[in-house]
Formats: structure tokens, C-alpha cells, sequence
């Protein structure tokens, strides 16, 4: 069923008996070309893409619980491509501009919202580092503007530009950046996925990989085996739990991330903001929650909730920058499990086990990746050659020094 | 989050730096003839367990001291807490 605005009315008048669900429920089928584990954002899109653009038949998404539960449905929702380093920037990039004809394209509303995001700059070395950055965006085709303090007291009147510790000397503007319906994202390739064949298979945990000669060929789970050519593991966050069961020791290590968003409010961010220096972002929904967030708690966590320490950091850097916050009351607060990698990059890549793939370590940036996550997962999976956007993204990086350090921490995973 | 540190009780768990896991106490040896595999792996791979994990926690607003922390990833409990330097010391890695 395509949906438009003649079919809202066409339902509105018909007592909406018309609407039918957006995806199947099908039973698992013994075996498939490609198994996808994973039914969060990145999955949905990889399967959308194995379809629709390499033309891939037979593929299933493995869903531990329902599609969209995980990640995709715990961020902050804000989409960018404000990255420096060449490993990472043409990646980012390509991943915005699929987000700009995401919509036409799956035929769903994901509330696009291209509102612009600002990275606020307080001391001079930080402008040189800011500028250099603008500019390494817009050689890889990107937009970025530097911003007059003037110019964001026009655009955000009610900011604090004269903290004593962090005075707001500009900011450097990516125009095209913004906010998504992040579990629109989830079901508008899920739907899209459905559509062209794709079996989302949920409440279906993997238990285990089949092996062959040293050759993955399937995969155990909790609604039997399912045997595959490929099997695609696609589970940020739980990366390390689901490899072990190939046996394999990854880069990453488990964080927990905390969020928070306000009780709703009338227009008042227009944009997205980011204070960087006292480890605060916010944007406003488009239910009028202040939507907020800051550092990672810094410490192993598979538990999905953070700390208090945490709480009163991003509060802190949030009253700091953005006094009138203080007025509006929390109303939820909640936090996600991150894959957090050596260098704060992902791996897309083959492993060692042959017919086994991965795409993890999203570190906290998974979600604005996830259209060309799953485009250039696609691609590794359909033709053995990783997308042209995505070389860097490889496990021996590590080992020959080719770590994609944007934040230049080391292999410290909590501080990138 | 509380440590309960050995020397000085109860502490709270912002007052530390958290510094990994525990297994780092086990730098190879810079010698053997695949040191350079054995630096990668101690250098970039995690077991990363969802459960129990030992860890290192350096008192940066405290003591200084090192602890080994051993603590539920699944629910952030801690079960047991001790100095680092008694850790390595029973595990033949220091003096």
C-alpha cells in the first residue's frame, strides 16, 4: 500500500478500515542467501538496500525483540556530517544526502528535519580547529559555515554568550544537518524491506553460528537453525556478545550513554546545538521536549541506565550555556548501550570466519550513519568489496596503525 | 555508584578514573618472538563481558591508588574491590 495524502482522506472517510500492517510477520524459512542479525536501524537498512539496490532475494533480519527496540529508538535523533578526518567524512556525507531523499524514497514520513546544527566555539585555538574542520567538509562536498557571535545571538537570543569559563566566541553552522523521527527511520525500512521480500523475523534471538570447515553457514536461534550463504552481524551495542559466540575479541568495549528530554514546550530551539566544551547538546522534538544529552557514563555497562554524576554534568553544562532550561521540567530520562570502539570509528568489514560479516562500533554517532550503513553493508555483502565510501572502516586498521581518531584520544574507547 | 575502597571505605564512584580492564595488568612481554601480535591484542581487544568484569578504577580525586574492581556489567553491583598493587602482586606481576 503506498500511502499519500488522498489515501489519509480516502481513510479518513472509510473509517480507516483500509490500512493494513506495514510489514509481515512471517515464520522463519530453513535457509536464506543472507541473515542479517539485527533488526535495529542499521539492519532494516542493510536489508532494504541488499534489495533494492544489489538487487539481493532471500535475505531475513533476525530480531532479538521487536525491530526498532534497541538504539534506533534511544537516540537523540540528530543527523550531521560535521566529521574532519578523510576516513570519515565522505562516509558521513553520503549517509546525509540519503537522508535527504530518504522519505520519497521509502514512501514514509520519517520527519526530516534539515533545521541545522551549530558546534559552539569558545577560545581561539578552538576557531583554528573549527575552521579547519569547515573546511574539510566542504572539500569532501559538504556545507559549513562560521558563525559571528552576533549572528548566533540572532538565531539563539536566549544563549548565554557570557559564561566566564566558556564566553561564546562563534560556532561553526552545518545547514543541512538536523533531526530525524528516529523510529520512523526503523519501520520506514522495515516497510520498505517487506516490500521488496525481505522476511523480518522478530522475537528470534541468535544463539549461536553454525560452523563448517571453519565456514559460518547459518545461524542457531531461539526459533531454530537457519542456514545462509552470508550472515551479516549488525547488533552495535552488543557486538561483543553476539562475536564471542564465533569466537572472536573485538576493538570495542560496552557504555552506557544517557539521554533526557524535557516536559513538551512552545517553539524555542529552532536548531541543534552543541557545547561540546561542557559536554551538552540539545534540540527541541516536534512535540516540544527539550530533547538533551551529554557524555558517556565511562565504564563497561550492558544495564541501559547510567548514574547520577552523569545526570548532573549535562545539567550542569546545560544550565551553563542555556539558563532558561532550568525552567522546563525533566520529564523522561533513559540511557542506551554504545559500541564503543578503539579510535571512536566503526567497522564494516569481513571477519576472519568466512561467510561472517560485521558492522559495529558506532561509539554514540550510530544513527546519522544509518542510511549508508546499511547502503555500503550492502554493498560489502553483495559484492566482497567494501563501498568506495567505507574503505577505512577495516579490523586490521588497528593493528597497522590506521586508527580514525577523529577526537585523537588512543585506544582509550571512554573517551572518545 | 560506591567503591568501597580497602584503605578508606566507602568512596563515591566520581571521585575515580576508570582505566579499563583488570587484564591490562598483564602487559607482554616486549622480548618474545611475537611481541608485536601480543601488543596489538593487549593493546586493542576486549573480552568486553556482559556480567561480571574485573576493572581497573585509579582514585584521581583521591589517594592515587589503583584498585581492581570487580563489578556486574548487567547491573552495575559491585562484588568486590582491592588494590591493584596486591592483584599484581599475586599474580607474579610485581615485587
Amino acid at each position: 500500500m503506498r500511502y499519500s495524502g488522498f489515501r489519509v482522506i480516502k481513510e479518513a472517510l472509510t473509517g480507516h478500515r483500509g490500512w493494513g500492517p506495514a510489514w509481515r510477520d512471517p515464520e522463519p524459512q530453513p535457509a536464506y542467501d543472507i541473515v542479517i542479525i539485527g533488526g535495529g536501524g542499521h539492519g532494516l537498512a542493510t536489508a532494504y538496500y541488499l534489495a533494492s539496490v544489489y538487487g539481493q532475494k532471500r535475505i531475513a533480519v533476525l530480531e532479538k525483540g521487536w525491530i526498532g527496540g534497541g538504539n534506533v529508538g534511544r537516540n537523540t535523533t540528530i543527523i550531521r556530517s560535521n566529521y574532519l578526518l578523510d576516513g570519515n567524512e565522505p562516509f558521513y556525507e553520503f549517509s546525509l544526502k540519503l537522508w535527504e531523499g530518504l522519505e520519497q524514497e521509502l514512501n514514509y514520513n520519517a520527519m526530516v528535519s534539515q533545521r541545522g546544527i551549530l558546534n559552539l566555539i569558545h577560545t581561539d585555538a578552538q576557531r583554528d580547529a573549527f575552521i579547519r574542520r569547515g573546511n574539510a567538509m566542504i572539500l569532501n562536498g559538504a556545507d559549513a559555515e562560521l558563525l559571528s557571535t552576533e549572528q548566533i545571538k540572532a538565531r539563539y537570543p536566549f544563549l548565554n554568550t557570557e559564561n566566564a569559563r566558556f564566553p561564546i566566541k562563534g560556532g561553526l553552522a552545518q545547514h543541512r544537518g538536523g533531526t530525524v523521527r528516529h523510529d520512523a527511520v526503523a519501520w520506514g525500512y522495515a516497510r520498505g524491506a517487506d516490500r521488496l521480500g525481505v522476511d523480518i523475523i522478530q522475537n528470534c534471538e541468535v544463539t549461536g553460528f553454525v560452523m563448517e570447515g571453519g565456514t559460518c553457514t547459518g545461524v542457531e536461534t531461539s526459533r531454530g537453525t537457519i542456514k545462509a550463504a552470508k550472515v551479516a552481524s549488525c547488533v552495535a551495542g552488543s557486538s561483543s556478545r553476539v562475536m564471542e559466540k564465533a569466537g572472536m575479541r573485538l576493538p570495542i568495549e560496552s557504555h552506557v550513554l544517557q539521554a533526557f528530554v524535557s516536559e513538551g514546550l512552545k517553539p524555542l530551539l529552532p536548531g541543534v546545538i552543541t557545547f561540546g566544551a561542557g559536554h551538552f547538546y540539545c534540540s527541541q522534538s516536534d512535540k516540544g521536549g527539550l530533547v538533551f544529552g551529554g557524555d558517556i557514563d565511562g565504564y563497561n555497562s550492558y544495564a541501559q541506565r547510567g548514574n547520577l554524576p552523569v545526570v548532573e554534568d549535562v545539567c550542569e553544562g546545560g544550565m551553563a550555556i542555556f539558563p532558561n532550561l532550568g525552567r522546563a521540567r525533566l520529564l523522561r530520562m533513559w540511557g542506551g548501550i554504545m559500541d564503543m570502539s578503539m579510535d571512536g570509528s566503526p567497522i564494516i568489514d569481513r571477519t576472519h570466519v568466512g561467510g561472517l560479516y560485521f558492522n559495529g562500533g558506532w561509539c554514540y554517532g550510530g544513527f546519522k550513519a544509518t542510511p549508508a550503513s546499511g547502503y555500503v553493508y550492502a554493498h560489502l555483502l553483495a559484492t566482497g568489496q567494501p563501498h568506495p565510501t567505507a574503505t577505512a572502516y577495516r579490523f586490521d586498521r588497528f593493528n597497522r596503525g590506521l586508527m580514525i581518531d577523529e577526537k585523537g584520544m588512543g585506544n582509550q574507547p571512554n573517551l572518545h | 555508584m560506591l567503591i568501597n575502597h580497602p584503605l578508606l571505605g566507602p568512596r563515591d564512584a566520581a571521585e575515580f578514573t576508570y582505566m579499563g580492564d583488570a587484564s591490562l595488568i598483564h602487559r607482554p612481554d616486549w622480548q618474545a618472538s611475537d611481541a608485536a601480535a601480543q601488543f596489538a591484542d593487549y593493546g586493542y581487544l576486549r573480552d568486553n563481558p556482559a556480567g561480571l568484569h574485573r576493572e581497573l578504577w585509579f582514585h584521581e580525586g583521591g589517594d592515587r591508588s589503583w584498585l581492581v574492581v570487580t563489578r556486574d556489567t548487567t547491573t552495575h553491583e559491585i562484588t568486590q574491590v582491592e588494590l591493584a598493587r596486591d592483584v599484581a602482586r599475586r599474580e607474579g606481576r610485581s615485587t
